[in-house]
């Protein structure tokens, strides 16, 4: 198997005195996608904080092509082509779309991703571009989200439920926008409360528990019965 | 005529208030910091001038070409080494540090120049005026001072919605952890900030020094009037804190009218006035 891009090695990490992982194990490989499920609370979205750099843990804890990034500043990682889409979407609210997408490619690594590719991507964008962006709908700030993010070039980008409070229509829209993304030789983490839908892009998933791995494989190795306990922690 | 004048002046000297204003705006905006060594930050650019006009025999409106980069290098650096430190965990710490700068700049200054109070003479442009009607005449100076101001702020709304920068400045203020995600040195965006205020405080203090006299101890009225002209022109809007400095240097001149106790009176009344009838302002623009 080819290097990975990102390595994960016993990533402990948490808020204070509380700690929310205990001890994290995963690899992303290049043009791979990993989706990252678990319930409520089980620290998939601090996972992501980690390997962004807004939640602090020890350097050789996250590996960026065998570099350690843990614990760099959260610019330092977004220039090294880490971008993430973040839970509950928070776009500039004073930031028109464009704006927002703008500034997603600001000092931005060389790559394919251009407003243009992005506004092909998601067309209603390109009509909406003057408006503050805070005055779409739930899924077009989502579209507007994924757009910042990619505007950066990643070589890793980072999605966080990305169908939170959507509606299935809308939710099926910007899935069909993923393989695109993908296409483009992009590796993923997709976090999802959805799990049939992200074991159906994904290649390989990692379950979390109580910020433990309790799962992890491809998604046709284990039946639904053990990613449902993997998930909800029955039956141990 | 009396009143038609004093209005006018009124008006005029509101373009330097909100010179005050502007920057302690800026920095409000975008990082939640009231400064509250703004007004001694111009003082200090007033001194800063006088020792420069003195040394280099420059003109006092020419000075600008060297206080506007001295004051920017100098708050880029207080941010970066003073501010950044404390900013972000929570919002008494900084409050607390520029309140220490207030009182360090204070003294400072009152051990360098003593509390004697000092004008810049900007030479016969003081004298120079323009006869508008019989009776009513504009000071030339004034009035440049006023259309200097008009366009620092216009040239500030174009930084703050037409430039990169101004965009980190509104993505920072808008949620500083995600705009860290968008490859933006929080540090770097707010020293920025600090140098953009800055270098407007560099041309208040300047007209500060032209128009009347000043002393160390005169920075705290000048925070004062700044923050009345922030909060009457409502938040987040460089267009009405302009206002909000016409307003309040307005209810001045109408107050030294009717007695010269009553100046500076009027300018808090008129911005409890307004605090009481419309909180937010006049024309508010930030939630
Ligand atoms: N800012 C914070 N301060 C303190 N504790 C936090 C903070 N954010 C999350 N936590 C706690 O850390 C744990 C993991 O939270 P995290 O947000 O990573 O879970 P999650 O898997 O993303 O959940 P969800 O599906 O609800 O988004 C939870 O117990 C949560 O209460
Ligand atoms: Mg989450």
């Amino acid at each position: 198997m080819a290097e990975p891009i990102l390595s994960i090695a016993s990533l402990k990490a948490g808020y204070g005195d509380f700690q929310a992982l205990f001890g994290i194990d995963l690899e992303v490989g290049p043009g791979e996608t990993l989706a990252l499920i678990g319930a409520n609370g089980a620290g998939k979205t601090t996972l992501l904080r980690a390997i962004t750099g807004l939640v602090g843990c020890a350097p050789a804890m996250v590996r960026l092509d065998g570099r350690p990034i843990g614990g760099m500043r959260p610019d330092r990682i977004a220039a090294l082509g880490v971008a993430m889409v973040p839970e509950g979407r928070r776009l500039f609210r004073s930031l028109s779309v464009e704006e927002n997408l703008l500034i997603g490619g600001e000092r931005a690594r060389r790559g394919d991703w251009t407003l243009e590719r992005v506004y092909d991507l998601f067309p209603i964008l390109r009509e909406r571009r003057r408006n503050p962006a805070t005055a779409l709908s739930g899924g077009q700030q989502q579209m507007v989200a994924i757009g910042r993010a990619l505007m950066a070039n990643p070589r890793l980008i980072l999605f966080d439920e990305i169908s939170l409070g959507l509606a299935p229509v809308v939710i099926r829209d910007i899935y069909a926008a993923v393989p695109a993304i993908m296409a483009s030789g992009v590796s993923a983490i997709l976090v999802e409360q959805d799990v049939t839908r992200a074991l159906a892009v994904a290649r390989k998933f990692v379950c979390l528990q109580e910020g433990r791995v309790s799962l992890a494989g491809r998604p046709g190795e284990h039946d639904r019965q053990a990613i449902t306990a993997a998930y909800f922690g029955l039956a141990r | 005529m009396d009143w038609v004048n004093a209005i006018v002046q009124g008006v005029l000297i509101g373009g330097l208030y909100a010179l005050f204003a502007a920057g302690l705006s800026l920095i409000f905006g975008v990082m939640r910091l009231v400064n509250i060594a703004h007004g001694d930050m111009i003082v200090a650019a007033a001194y800063l001038a006088l020792v420069i006009v003195q040394a280099t025999g420059l003109h006092p409106l020419a000075s600008a070409l060297l206080v506007v980069p001295l004051m920017a290098l100098i708050g880029y650096a207080m941010q970066r080494v003073l501010l950044n430190p404390t900013i972000g965990k929570d919002l008494l710490s900084p409050l607390l540090v520029t309140f220490g700068i207030s009182v360090i700049l204070q003294n400072g200054l009152l051990v360098a120049f003593t509390a004697d109070s000092r004008r810049l003479a900007a030479g016969s442009i003081e004298t120079a005026s323009i006869q508008l009607a019989p009776g009513l005449s504009l000071g030339v100076l004034p009035l440049l001072m006023f259309a200097a101001s008009v366009l620092i702020i216009f040239g500030m709304e174009l930084v703050f919605f037409r430039t990169s920068l101004g965009r980190a400045f509104r993505a920072t203020s808008d949620d500083p952890e995600v705009a860290q995600l968008m490859n933006l040195n929080r540090n770097h965006v707010f020293g920025m900030a600090m140098a953009l205020s800055a270098a407007v405080v560099a041309i208040a203090g300047i007209f500060l020094a032209i128009r009347t006299n000043f002393d160390p101890a005169s920075g705290p009225a000048r925070l004062i009037f700044g923050f009345e002209a922030v909060i009457i022109g409502g938040l987040g809007n460089l267009w009405g804190t302009l206002a909000g400095g016409v307003v309040l240097g307005v209810a001045q001149a109408v107050g030294a009218q009717i007695s010269p106790g009553w100046q500076i009176l009027a300018g808090h009344l008129v911005f409890f006035l307004v605090l009481g009838l419309r909180p937010r302002g006049l024309f508010p623009r930030m939630d």
